[in-house]
Formats: C-alpha cells, sequence, structure tokens
C-alpha cells in the first residue's frame, strides 16, 4: 500500500495496463515526454517508448479519430483530452463514430477507446479549463461515462475501463488531482464499472453526487451531523451504465434527495436523476427533490466561488430538504 | 513554387548587406521605425512586469511572447486601424499598438471591476471593439474562421477591410485552420493569416506537428501564397505582412505569412520547458534576440541611443507600475454581473437563479 493522490493513482493505472496488455497505447498533446500538462502519463514515455506513447499533433478529432481507428484493428488506446473544454473538435468523431460503431456493424467492429480527460472547476481555469460536460456524452448511447473521486477508484476504474470491451469516457475532476490523498494498493485491482459507492452512510437524507463535489457532500455532511442531520453521500462513479438500484434504494431508506452537480443545472445529468426518483420512488419522498448545480451561465473567472457549489449551498439544500 | 520537403528562404531585411560606401537606405520612414522599436519594448516590459504580479500571486496566469516581439509587433503594425485582428495567447502586444489602454490590459488579467470583460475570462484573452480586437477563447485555432468569415463579410460590404488571422504552430494540426485556409482560398477572402511559428505547442516540437517544411509552404494546397520570414527580424515581419495586407485590401486574396521564431520561455506561467527541450538551444536563439538585434541596426543609424532607450524603458515601467496601482485598486467585480450577457436579454429563469446566488 502506499499514499497516492487521484493524479498518482491514474498514472499507477496506465503503468499497470500498460505491462500487463502491449495492445494498451496512449496517445495525446504532450503525454509524452512532457508526461502530460498535470504528469499524469510521467514516466510513461520512459518506460514502454514512443511507439506506445504518442506525442500527437495538436488535434483532437485527430488524436480520438486515429485512436478508433487503432480500436478497430485491434488495439486498447487510451487517449488523452488535455482538458475536457478542448474535446469538442473531436465530438463528431466520439459522438457518430466512437459510440456507434459497434452497433452499426452488427458487432463486428467494436471500438475499445478510453478517453481520459481532466475536467471540472475549481483551478480558476475560466471558461476553457473549468468545464463538466459530461452530460453531451452521457447522453450518447454506445458511450460508457466513468468518474472517480478517490485514487482507489481512479486506479480501479481506469483499469476495468481499459479491459472494457466498450467505449469509455473516463472524466478526472482535476480539482482533486492533488488534494485528495489515500491508500492504493500497489498490487492488480479493479473496481467494477456500473457501480455506485456509498461515500458515507446516514439515514435522514441522501446526497446524489460525483467527482469533486462527492467531497464537497462529504463536508456538508459533516456539517449536518452537527445540527443531528445523517446525510448519506452516494457516489455514482459511473453515469453511464448507472446504477439505478443502489440511487433507489438510498431514497427508500432516507426519503429526501439532494442532487449535487457542478454542471450547469438544466439538462446536467442531476436531471436524470432526479427524474429516476421521481418515476420509481416518489412514494417514498418526504420532500421534493433539491438540486444543487452550477448556474446556467457560461464557466467564469473570477466569480468561480459564486458559480461553484460548495458545502454551504449544499447544506442549505439539506436543510430544505430537512424542514419540508 | 516552394517544394514541402524544401525549406523556402527566409526573408530577412536586418541582416542583408548594405551597398558599399553608399548610407545605408531605410526601407521605412523614422517615425515607422521607432514605432516598431518602441512596440517590442513596451511588450517586453509589460510581459515581464505580468509574469512578475503572477509569480506574485496577483494574476492567475500570463502568456509571454518574450522573443517574438518582431513577429508581433512587425506584422500587427503592418495592419490599419480598421483592420480586424483575430488573436491567439501571444498577441496582446498588437492590442498596445492600437491605442488598447494599459490599464484595460492589466484589468483584463486582474479580472475585477475595471475589466472590459467583467472578469470572466483568464488572462492573456483581450478583446475590445473599438480597436477592432476581437475576442478569442482559449480553444486553439477556432479564431482562423472566423477570421476569414468576418473578411468575406468586409468584402460583400465594399468595405477596404483586411482580417489578420494569427495563431502558433500548433494551431496548424487543426482542423479549423485547414478550413479556414481552403475558405480563405476558395472565396479569395481579404485576410492576412500570421502563424508565429515559435517552434513549440506547449512541449511538442514543430517536427512532430508537421511533416512538411515549415508552415508558409501549406498555404500552397490551398491555392494562394505562402511566405517565411525572419521572425526574429522585425523589419522583415513588417515589411512580408505589409505586402500581403496591401494586396488582401487590393482583392489580391489571402496570404499565409509564417514567422519563424522562437519561444524563450515557457508556454505560459505553468509551464516547465527544461523537462522536454534542451535549453542551450533557447540560449542560442537569445543571441538573436530581435529587440537587441534591431536597436543596434537602429543606433548603427543614429536613430537611437543608450539615453533614449533609458528614457523609454523608464517611462513604459511607470506607465505599467501606475496602471497596476490604479487597476488594483479597483473594486472586484460584482457577482451579480456573472448572470447578465449569457444573452441579449435574462431569461426569467436565469433571474430566479441570480436571487438565489445572491441570497435574495
Ligand atoms: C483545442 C485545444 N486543444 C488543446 C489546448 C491546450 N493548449 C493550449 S496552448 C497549446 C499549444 C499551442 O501551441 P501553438 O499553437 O504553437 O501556440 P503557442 O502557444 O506556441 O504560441 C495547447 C495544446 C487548447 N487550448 N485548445
Amino acid at each position: 500500500m502506499a499514499i497516492l493522490t487521484v493524479l498518482q493513482a491514474v498514472n499507477a493505472a496506465l503503468k499497470q495496463e500498460m505491462r500487463r496488455d502491449d495492445r494498451v497505447v496512449v496517445l495525446g498533446e504532450d503525454v509524452g515526454k512532457n508526461g502530460g500538462v498535470f504528469r499524469a502519463t510521467e514516466g510513461l514515455y520512459d518506460e514502454f517508448g514512443s511507439d506506445r506513447v504518442l506525442d500527437t499533433p495538436l488535434a483532437e478529432s485527430g488524436i480520438i479519430g486515429t485512436a478508433i481507428g487503432m480500436a478497430l484493428y485491434g488495439l486498447r488506446p487510451v487517449p488523452e483530452i488535455q482538458f475536457l473544454d478542448f474535446i469538442y473538435p473531436a465530438f463528431d468523431q466520439i459522438v457518430n463514430e466512437l459510440a456507434k460503431f459497434r452497433y452499426r456493424s452488427g458487432g463486428q467492429y467494436p471500438a475499445p477507446v478510453v478517453i481520459r480527460s481532466p475536467y471540472g472547476g475549481g483551478i480558476r481555469g475560466g471558461h476553457y479549463h473549468s468545464q463538466s460536460s459530461e452530460a453531451y456524452f452521457a447522453h450518447t448511447p454506445g458511450l460508457k461515462v466513468v468518474i472517480p473521486s478517490t485514487p482507489y477508484d481512479a486506479k480501479g476504474l481506469l483499469a476495468s475501463a481499459i479491459r472494457d470491451e466498450d467505449p469509455v469516457l473516463f472524466l478526472e475532476p482535476k480539482r482533486i488531482y492533488r488534494t485528495v490523498k489515500a491508500e492504493v494498493p500497489d498490487t492488480e485491482y479493479t473496481v467494477p464499472i456500473g457501480v455506485a459507492r456509498i461515500a458515507r452512510e446516514g439515514r435522514s437524507c441522501s446526497i446524489f453526487c460525483y467527482g469533486a463535489m462527492v467531497h464537497v457532500a462529504l463536508e456538508a455532511a459533516e456539517k449536518a451531523k452537527e445540527k443531528g442531520t445523517e446525510v448519506e453521500v452516494v457516489d455514482l462513479r459511473s453515469l453511464v451504465p448507472l446504477d439505478e438500484e443502489a440511487v433507489l434504494a438510498s431514497v427508500r431508506k432516507t426519503g429526501r434527495a439532494v442532487v449535487l452537480y457542478e454542471a450547469p443545472r438544466t439538462g446536467g445529468f442531476g436531471a436524470e436523476i432526479s427524474a429516476l426518483i421521481a418515476e420509481r420512488a416518489l412514494e417514498y419522498l418526504e420532500a421534493p427533490i433539491v438540486r444543487v448545480a452550477g448556474f446556467d451561465t457560461p464557466f467564469p473567472y473570477t466569480l468561480e466561488h459564486v458559480y461553484m457549489p460548495d458545502a454551504r449551498r449544499v447544506l442549505a439544500a439539506v436543510d430544505r430538504v430537512m424542514n419540508f | 513554387m516552394s517544394s514541402p520537403t524544401e525549406v523556402s528562404p527566409l526573408y530577412q531585411v536586418l541582416d542583408a548587406p548594405a551597398e558599399p560606401g553608399a548610407p545605408p537606405a531605410s526601407p521605412l520612414p523614422t517615425p515607422d521605425l521607432l514605432r516598431l522599436y518602441r512596440g517590442m519594448v513596451r511588450i517586453r516590459t509589460v510581459d515581464s512586469r505580468m509574469l512578475n504580479l503572477q509569480r506574485q500571486g496577483r494574476i492567475g496566469f500570463y502568456g509571454t511572447a518574450t522573443g517574438e516581439e518582431a513577429a508581433v509587433v512587425g506584422s500587427g503594425c503592418a495592419f490599419e486601424p480598421r483592420d480586424w485582428i483575430f488573436p491567439a495567447l501571444r498577441q496582446g502586444g498588437i492590442a498596445l499598438l492600437r491605442d488598447y489602454p494599459l490599464d484595460l490590459y492589466v484589468a483584463q488579467c486582474v479580472g475585477n471591476s475595471a475589466d472590459l470583460l467583467r472578469g470572466r475570462q483568464m488572462p492573456c484573452h483581450y478583446s475590445d471593439r473599438r480597436i477592432h480586437f476581437v475576442s478569442w477563447s482559449s480553444v486553439i485555432a477556432t479564431q482562423l474562421p472566423h477570421a476569414v468569415g468576418a473578411a468575406m463579410a468586409a468584402r460583400l460590404r465594399r468595405d477596404p477591410v483586411v482580417c489578420g488571422a494569427y495563431l502558433g504552430d500548433g494551431a496548424t494540426s487543426e482542423g479549423d485552420f485547414h478550413v479556414a485556409m481552403n475558405f480563405a482560398g476558395v472565396y479569395r477572402a481579404p485576410v492576412v493569416f500570421v502563424c508565429q511559428n515559435n517552434q513549440f505547442a506547449i512541449s511538442v516540437p514543430i517536427e512532430r506537428q508537421t511533416a512538411s517544411a515549415g508552415i508558409a509552404v501549406k498555404a500552397a494546397a490551398y491555392g494562394f501564397e505562402g511566405v517565411r520570414v525572419d521572425g526574429n527580424d522585425v523589419l522583415a515581419c513588417y515589411l512580408a505582412t505589409r505586402k500581403a495586407v496591401d494586396k488582401a485590401r487590393a482583392g489580391g486574396g489571402p496570404t499565409l505569412v509564417e514567422a519563424v521564431t522562437y519561444r524563450r520561455g515557457g508556454h505560459s506561467s505553468s509551464d516547465d520547458p527544461s523537462r522536454y527541450r534542451d535549453e542551450r538551444v533557447t540560449e542560442e536563439w537569445a543571441r538573436r534576440d530581435p529587440i537587441l538585434r534591431f536597436r543596434r541596426w537602429l543606433e548603427a543609424r543614429g536613430l537611437w541611443n543608450d539615453p533614449e532607450e533609458e528614457r523609454f524603458q523608464t517611462e513604459v515601467k511607470s506607465a505599467v507600475d501606475e496602471a497596476i496601482r490604479r487597476v488594483e485598486a479597483a473594486p472586484p467585480v460584482d457577482p451579480g454581473s456573472m448572470f447578465e450577457d449569457v444573452f441579449a436579454e435574462m431569461p426569467a429563469q436565469l433571474r430566479a437563479q441570480r436571487r438565489e446566488a445572491l441570497g435574495e
């Protein structure tokens, strides 16, 4: 066991999978010699060489498009998109190509590509280094969307993603890249995709969240405890496929739901969670569902602290569902 | 016609041999020469001051043009005030050439209530409609089709306006670059692409970016001219761009100007270039410093001297310091402003969110 950051855990998973399977290749901007702008791919170039760790030209559609071709041919490419904000030049390749290859070829041409990308706010990155656009991708059938919130899950889920037969968008909450540290086994393990995690147990109310927001929820839960409210924090870990049973079970237990995500509120993935609860657990609810999310504005620069959900806003939502 | 695998010759002016005996000819009137020189010194000074602010945590990010001042200023001066500039990360100096006040420059980086952009963008994303300096995103190459479209629109309106489309070498790999070049060629749009080939896109060297011999050659495939200029020779940058701008204005279509230069610093304040490149090469390029080279050229012609230099440096430094002092004294942006400008009129839903954010 070693204490790793989320970033080091990602790095450990990449090394582990590249050693285990020579079909795994990494490609992207600055991922080679430089080890990635966040250092997620540090050491890979030295260990695996320029054949398996490719510093690509600056072109996201090229990175994803060629990764698809490699996957069709039998490799296991793990492209990096430097910031999720820069994924859109590859949107067509992801949405129309990557996600649909298996289906449109009657299962003949699966494309097991794992796109890694740092995402989310909290680093003062302004409009273009902060976005949480998971909802666009979760809306795309054929693409799995996985988001870890701990070092343990980062390593285990990334390993699972790379071994998965389907394309996976693996979103890394960059705000907690270096701030969240925990023990991670040195040995090989995987964490199954599609299974939520109860990050904290509680009976009074549930908070459904993922990524960096899990830690905001935990902070709020700690504060709520002072008032005697036992908050349960459910870390979804995977948006597609979604562990619907875990969501419903928690609501049945607590009868109160707060849905927390940092993306703009409208059409965000939290709306899907709210709909699920409304459709299948309405009779258990003691209070209306409350969403805490980013506002419906572009991600701001200096007003990031106003924009991003924080423990104060989450606590207010908890109060609302508790005192309905 | 240049070949894709053979590097075309560099256009140079500063080092061109003078006619023996004859007094060295000047390609430009003295005030223009001094404007170029002062423009370069101004950016160098502003950059170093702003990078310091970043190191002190007073601004969040900064990208300098150090070593690339000739490319920025030489090309920038070649456009007229009515022309539109579509900048990338390193062309803030062009805004200053167009009389963009230093206060606004600093305020954009600080992002408080003195900022025209209301603290919404990261530093180095200056824009000001009054000087036709268009807002850019951080997303590489996206501005290039915009520049072509604006140029097409200017021609449609019969305005004698040329658009300057700025990019780095890395940007030439993006689809938007190729799309822009193709549209520019097909419509013979009055646009001049200026590529500052500073050899690196963060850590990725130019050889990993393209297999063609440089950037200028790419224009041939789109049916127009590409020129390769010494990007550390401010006169070459000015004259080559000027020619391209004049040609575009006269209906001669687009040009791609490649200014071959070198990014002497890190990519930005968050980069450490010693991880991926040999810094001895950087030192070599420092010896070809565009400012020093031009200063020697001016001094040899009696157009500049040490006292002038000292006076000008002091003037710029104190102007920057005063701008910083004034800007930093301004209050932070009003939190409610975050909800403005999303749409021309704020929808009810957003008004409700604003009330929620302000705790009303
Ligand atoms: C579409 C997109 N992909 C990636 C990035 C991250 N990024 C920012 S600057 C940069 C390199 C740009 O290189 P170049 O175009 O040569 O310009 P330079 O910074 O060297 O002037 C990269 C990869 C981005 N901003 N946009």
